[in-house]
Order: structure tokens, then sequence, then C-alpha cells
């Protein structure tokens, strides 16, 4: 080799090196803050498939919806227990309880401009029930079908309705199923006028907006963001906030490093490593509450093993709840045994298990299988449910219990869950409205556990024929005095700790890492009522 | 005239084969995943009844062969059908996340070349010295670092602590709106519309994560490089050429390199090819809506149309840089030229 090619390297290098620094110079980026009247949140929407109340009832959709929907009544976030009229000023129930009349406040006015009537309201609940979408059956559940709607539900003036239920059903049961988002309310007028064929609005409004909330929804671009402007024409306090803008950020870390510098506001899908390091950042405070949705694995009971209940009960020993506690679900959840969150009406805080491996070998030992046995487990591998399912592998190796982790991505376990094919799989199951027949609905009731049932609930997946506890969820139901329905859930949640083929973990905790110039962030218990409109900026 | 003729038709037949064969593995291998695809849509809660409904209308209870005819019937009419996820056409989802992947994957293999291949020259030059080893060790870390750990400690570096570049995603949201979207490139909306503030804005988005993807083609592309090198310092012509008083440098860069680009081309072509493919990987940490995180997305929840969409898309990539890379063949080579 020769210099000449040497000079020519180094000259290259230099003109190399010199481009790089200018184009360094050239991007450093202006610090720029998110504007004042604009709050941006990272937060992983993949799983919203519409914009339509009706359809919606995926996590994230809830918590637009919740912005962006008036519905009659909301709960009280700081007391769920208490309701309070949105569109509607006041309600009466007949004295045989199965006709609720509302009055619907004056004037009011949907984003469009058009004004909200009780002809607004009777529609959206008809169209929800009609379009028979998968949260339709929040509104079915008390009689309403496809034929009798458009008679149950009826305006009787311009702003009064009423609405009546097949039953005398517990009074709170009705109320609390029309705070959820399938009831918000839509503008009939608009929905109208983009229908297509007799759709009601249908094909439009999955990507558009006919509420008349706080905030409108001004885009939803899949998979990338998420646009909420104030709505001028709402009827309460307007929004502090110009726009609310959720960019999709499906990585925790990277959603950390974005609030670390100021490009966010509100990171929303932190892990607990990201929140213990933020803990020392002044710049950045977190917010927490309990969520309606639990943690739990559960077992099969078609496998001859997991249907001896000395088993199901051993499995309920062989978890170390504590130490799971203090490290995979620290700050994101607590230990909790029970089919009800805390927080809906009845729920039990009796939590009566904890690892006791020498009780575990008695039980199996009584079941005749004192030398264990081999199982397989559905997880999906994301965390916490990863870490979780290996931290129960470990423990149950102890009591002799080879448990093998078959691991999976969401929808895959869940098919398989749901064909009830599984031996034991582990995941979790959100409250899908504010009451506690939601979750008794899956938990402890299952009418028909025969392979082609018609309705699935977790019971039929795990083959929990319980024919006397479903009655006894039924009644429940239609229990119109408070105190005796608590009671009566506290006496299933009782049996279901002992006999039930649920592993029952965690309580999820939802946290929220947010700049310090942020004031009024606070998590809903629901994932509809984490409202943005009160938020403002300093 | 008439061979001409011929050839075209035969190429077009191919063009069709090769499309009905891809849609039609990608079809099975989408309905033989165990997952339901009417759970995307109706979701875990939902009524016996409306899963049987959905199902029907999704025409799922037909056979595989039925279902594949009616998907072909429709494309061929142009219509690819609409996202269960996203509520869109899948030519819209697809106009909206390709141009993200495009813009990304350009900057990545123009960086992958031109440093790429400067310095695999290099390292051919100096075979055995110390700068053939350098470039060997960032090669070897190029392929075997996981892109995700590089994405991460190359945001908390340059973003973070240095405050270089821009942080996750295409541009500020304050720009968000502004910008007057013509190709989907930002960079090019910007500069048509005159907007540099955004342009430098987008561009400073791009850097990092193009950076990335450019490192981890530069790293094959300059183990490539090296090697068709090596080959060519070791004909004939080379020493003749030496022997003729030519200068080192115009031997290597004017005689090997010209011969070394021949396959190279190829090397380049099918590098650029995987990355607009979209890499899943960076477009998570950086938050990047492009055409990969689409993809995996509509394949895990078994959105078939979505997915076939895109691998259209990816086919006709494939197939386009393959022709491109044919035709500068034949301009480089004129040993390949049809007579």
């Amino acid at each position: 080799m020769n210099t000449d090619s040497i000079t020519l390297s180094r000259r290259a290098v230099h003109v190399a090196i010199g481009a790089l620094l200018c184009v360094g110079t050239a991007l450093t980026p202006v610090l720029a803050a998110t504007p004042k009247d604009t709050l941006v949140l990272a937060f992983a929407f993949d799983d919203i498939i519409t914009m339509d109340p009706a359809e919606a009832f995926e996590i994230s959709a809830g918590e637009i919806m919740g912005n962006a929907y008036d519905r009659l009544i909301r709960f009280d976030v700081k007391d769920p227990s208490r309701l309070y009229g949105d569109v509607a000023k006041s309600w009466t129930v007949s004295p045989d309880g199965k006709t609720f009349s509302f009055e619907i406040k004056p004037g009011l006015k949907f984003a469009s401009g058009n004004p909200l009537t009780a002809e607004d309201v009777a529609f959206s609940l008809q169209r929800a029930v009609l379009l028979d979408k998968t949260p339709a059956f929040i509104l079915t559940q008390f009689g309403l079908s496809k034929a009798n709607v458009r008679d149950m539900v009826k305006a009787t003036g311009a702003l009064t309705l009423t609405l009546e239920t097949d039953k005398a059903y517990a009074t709170t049961f009705v109320l609390n199923c029309l705070t959820a988002n399938v009831a918000s309310v839509v503008d009939k007028k608009l929905l109208l006028s983009k229908e297509q064929g007799s759709d009601m609005g249908y094909a439009w409004l999955k990507t558009n907006y006919a509420g008349s909330g706080p905030l409108k929804i001004r885009e939803w671009r899949a998979n990338e963001i998420l646009t909420l402007e104030r709505n001028e024409q709402y009827h309460g306090d307007k929004s502090k906030l110009v726009r609310v803008i959720y960019r999709h950020v499906k990585e925790a870390a990277t959603q950390r490093l974005l609030l670390e510098k100021g490009d966010i506001d509100i990171a929303r899908n932190l892990s607990p490593q990201d929140l213990t390091a933020l803990a020392s950042n002044a710049d950045i405070k977190t917010t927490s509450t309990p969520k309606g949705t639990l943690f739990y694995f559960s077992m099969n009971m078609k496998n001859p093993n997991l249907a001896k209940p000395e088993v199901r009960e051993a499995l309920k020993y062989l978890v170390d709840y504590a130490a799971i506690g203090d490290t995979l679900m620290k700050n994101i959840g607590v230990v909790h045994q029970n089919f009800l969150p805390m927080g809906l009406l009845g729920a039990s805080t009796v939590n009566p298990y904890k690892l006791d491996v020498d009780k575990a070998k008695s039980l199996l030992a009584k079941a005749g299988l004192a030398n264990g046995f081999k199982v397989t487990m559905d997880v999906r591998t994301v965390q916490p449910v990863q870490g979780i399912a290996e931290a129960v592998q470990q423990t149950a190796k102890r009591a002799g219990i080879e448990i093998e982790i078959l691991p999976g991505d969401g929808k895959q376990t869940l098919t398989k869950y749901r064909a009830r094919t599984h031996d034991m799989y582990i995941g979790q199951w959100g409250a899908d409205y504010w009451d506690p027949h939601t979750n008794a609905d899956t938990f402890v009731r299952n009418p028909d556990n025969a392979d082609d049932a018609k309705s699935k609930p977790l019971t039929w997946r795990n083959a929990w024929a319980i024919p006397e506890l479903t009655k006894k969820a039924d009644a429940a139901v239609l229990e119109r005095d408070p105190v005796k329905r608590r009671a009566l859930y506290d006496a299933m949640q009782a049996e279901f700790r002992k006999t039930s083929p649920f592993v029952m973990l965690f309580q999820q905790t939802e946290v929220a890492a947010y700049r310090s110039n942020v004031d009024g962030l606070k998590l809903g218990p629901t994932s509809d009522s984490t409202y943005l409109f009160g938020v403002s900026k300093r | 005239m008439l061979a001409a003729l011929k050839a075209t038709g035969r190429f077009v037949l191919v063009l069709a084969l090769t499309y009905l064969g891809l849609l039609a593995v990608t079809f099975f291998i989408g309905r033989v995943i165990p997952v339901d695809p009417v759970l995307a849509i109706v979701g875990d809660r939902a009524p016996e009844h409306v899963v049987a409904r959905v199902r029907e209308e999704l025409g799922l209870n037909k056979p595989l062969y039925e279902q594949f005819g009616i998907y072909i019937q429709k494309v061929a009419h142009g219509d690819f059908g609409t996202s269960v996820l996203t509520a869109n056409p899948v030519l819209q989802d697809i106009a909206r996340t390709f141009p993200a992947t495009l813009e990304l994957a350009t900057l990545g293999i123009l960086i992958g070349v031109l440093v790429g291949v400067p310095l695999g020259v290099w390292a051919a030059v100096r075979r055995g010295g110390l700068v053939d080893q350098v470039v060997r060790v960032m090669g070897l870390i190029g392929y075997s670092v996981p892109i995700f750990w590089l994405g991460l400690m190359a945001l908390v570096l340059f973003y973070a602590r240095l405050g270089w570049v821009s942080g996750p995603g295409r541009i500020d949201v304050v720009y968000q709106y502004t910008l007057q979207p013509v190709t989907g490139l930002l960079l090019v909306d910007a500069a048509l519309g005159g907007e540099w503030e955004a342009f430098r804005n987008a561009l400073s988005h791009l850097i990092l994560p193009a950076s990335l993807l450019g490192y981890f083609s530069l790293a094959y592309i300059s183990r490539m490089t090296r090697s068709f090198m090596l080959n060519e310092l070791s004909q004939e012509y080379v020493v003749a050429a030496r022997a003729k008083g030519l200068s080192e440098t115009r031997i290597i860069w004017r005689h090997a390199l010209r011969n070394a680009m021949v396959p190279l081309v190829t090397v380049i072509a099918l590098s650029y090819a995987g990355l607009l493919e979209g890499s899943v990987l960076t477009e998570t940490v950086f938050a990047w809506p492009g055409l990969g995180l689409y993809l995996t997305n509509s394949l895990q929840n078994a959105d078939m149309n979505a997915v076939l969409g895109a691998t259209i898309v990816v086919g006709s990539v494939f197939i386009g840089l393959n022709l491109v890379s044919d035709l500068l063949y034949q301009l480089m080579d004129p040993r390949t030229r049809a007579r």
C-alpha cells in the first residue's frame, strides 16, 4: 500500500466528522416543553377498535368515551356508591321497581350544535340494543331486547323519558348499568344524517364523533395518535385544556424517557422499576387508584386432578402472595382474594390464604396425590403475569406440583381459554360496569355447564358447575334492600374463596406519573372514569 | 417486437403467480394460527350470540378455500377490505404507515451505504490491519447486539442526556396538525410546504432511529464490500494496473470497486427491502407508527385483511427492488445486457 490511499482515507474521515458535526448542530432540538393549553399523554392504546360508544369496550377506548360522551347519570369518582345526574336533572323509580323515569336538563346541546333532548337519549339506548355489539348485554340484562326496546325505552316529552325493566331489579343495579359507556348519549340528528342503509350511523361513528361531553374527539389514528379538543358547547364547567393528545407509546422505558424530558406530561404505562426510578425525580409526581381489575389464575375442572377440591385448595396455599406483592406487583397491585374488587358494593377484604407448603402437602395427600402431579399453565408473555406464573411455578414445585408454563401471545392464550382446553390459565378480569353483578355474573354464575352452552362465563371456561351459587347470584341482583344485597354478596364470596377453581391474587392499582406542573389529575376506579377535563397545567 | 411482447407477457404472468402464491401462503398461515379472529373484534366479554354473528359476518364459517376465493375476487376489484383493528380501509392504513417506514428505511440505507461501502473498501485495503479489525468488531456488534437494547441506549444518551436529537415519535405534537399531509413523508411534506421548522423537527426525530437501522445494514454491507473487494484486488487486472503504474486510489475506487459494485447492488437492494418491511423492535422503541408495527399487531390479532394487504406491499417492495437491481446490473455489467 502507499501513502496515497492513506491520505485519501484521512481526508474522508475528516470530511465525515465535519459533516456529522454540522448535522449535529443543525438538529439540536429547541428545548420545547408541551404547550400550556395542551395535555400530552403517552398511553398504549392499540386495543382501541372503534370510537362508537355502542361498541367500544376496550380499556383505552373506555377512557375516551368517559371524557367525550355524556350519559344520563355518572358515579362520583371520589365515592363510587354516590350517583349524580349528568344529562339527567332527576330520576324516580315506580313503586313496583320496574319503571324508571328521567327528567333531562333543559337547554343542553351536542358539540354539533344540535339540541340534546329526551328523544336523543331514548335513541341512544335503543341504538345500543339494536346494534347488539359486545357491551349491549349491559342493557339487555334487565330485559331490553331488539324486539321490545322501542317500547321499553321511550321519550314521553321533550325532556322526559321512561325506561321499563322486565323484573324488579335492585335499583342500584339498573342505575349503575346506566353509568356505563354503552349508555352514552349520541346525537340522533347527526347520526341519522350519516346513516348508510339503516345502520344508525354505525359505519360513520367508528372513526367520528357525535357526543356532548366536555371534550370532543377530533381524530383517532390507530396506534399513533388520538386527539381530544375542548367542547365549547358543553353544559357544565368547560375543560381547562384546549387540547388533549394521547400518543401511542407501547414501550414503558420509552414513556419514561419522554416524561423525564418533558415531551409528554403524563405517562400511563410505566413498569414498577420505572416508577421506583422516578421516585427521586423532583419534577415528576405519581398518582394511583385501585382499579376494578383482578389478577387470578384458574384451574380447569375437566382435568381430573384439578377437579379434586383438596387440590384446588392446596394450590391456594402454594402462592407466595406477600413476596410477589413486594416485588412484581409493588406499586401496581395489592393482595386481594375475592371476586369483587374493593370499591364495589359488598366487596370482601378477607384474605385468608398465604404460602403454606405443609398445609398444601397434607391436602394433596388427602386427595391421593402425595407425590404431586404434572399440569400446564397458559401464560401470556407480558409482565406482571409472566413473572407471577414463574413465581407460582417455583412454590408449587415445593409440594410436588410440576407446572409447565406454555407461553403465548394474549389472543392465543385467550382463544384456548375460551375453548376450555387449558389446564390452568393466568389472567386478569376487569369489572364491566360499576355494580357487583358484573363479577358475580362471571365468577359465581354458570347457568349451563354443557359444552354448547349459550353463555360461557369464566365459571364455564373452568367447567365449574354451580347450580346453587347461580341461584344465589340471581337472587342478589333482585334484592332491592342494599343492606341485604351486601350480605348476599358477602356469603357468596366466602363460599367462592373456599371451593372455587379460581385463585384470586391481586387487585390492580393503576399508577400514572406526571410532570409537576400538571394539576388535578385523578385516575378513576374504572377505565371510563379517568376524567381529563378537570386537569390543568401551570 | 414480438419477442419483447412475449417477454413482457411472461413477466406479467410470473408476477401474477408470485402474488397469488404469496397471498395464498399468508392467508392459510393466518387461518391456521391458533388465534380466533373474532376475538379481536368483539373482545373477551361478548355474549355467545354476538360471537357467532360476527363469525358469520366475516365469513369464517365457510370452508377455507371459499374464504380465499372471495378474498381474491375482492382484491381483483381493488377492494382490500377493512382492518378490524383500526376500522379503516386497509389501503388507507397502508398509505399512512408505509411512508413512515419508507422515510426511515431510506435514510437508514443511505447511511448504511455511504458509511458501509467506504468502510468495507478501507478494511479490504488494510486487510489484517487495525482498520480491518475495528471494522470487523463494529460489524460483529451490529450483528449481535439486540436492536431493542441499542435503541434504548441511544435514546438515553443522545436524547435524554445530551439532547442532540428529538425523542421517540415522528414529529413534535405542535406540528402534528400544522403540517399538510401530501405524500405522508414528513420531510417531503414539510419541504413542499416550505415549513422549515417542521422539517428540522422531523429530521431530528428521524436521525436517531435511521442511524440505528443504518448501523445494522452497515454491518452487513461493510462485510460484504470487504469480501467482494478482496476478491477483486486479487485479480490479474489489478496487478496489471499496478504494473502500468496507476495510482492506488484509482485502482481501488475506479477499477476494483466498480467491479465489486455489481454483486454489491443485490446486497444493498436486499438490505433496503429488509428495512422496508419495517423493523418491529425499532418502531416499538421509537414509537414509530410504521408498517412493521402495523403488520405485527394485525397478525397477533389475526386481522387477515390488514396482514394480507401489508404482505402485498412487502412483496411488491421485494419484487420492485429485485427489478431495479437487475436493471442496475445491466447498466454496470455489459456482459449481462440482453442482446
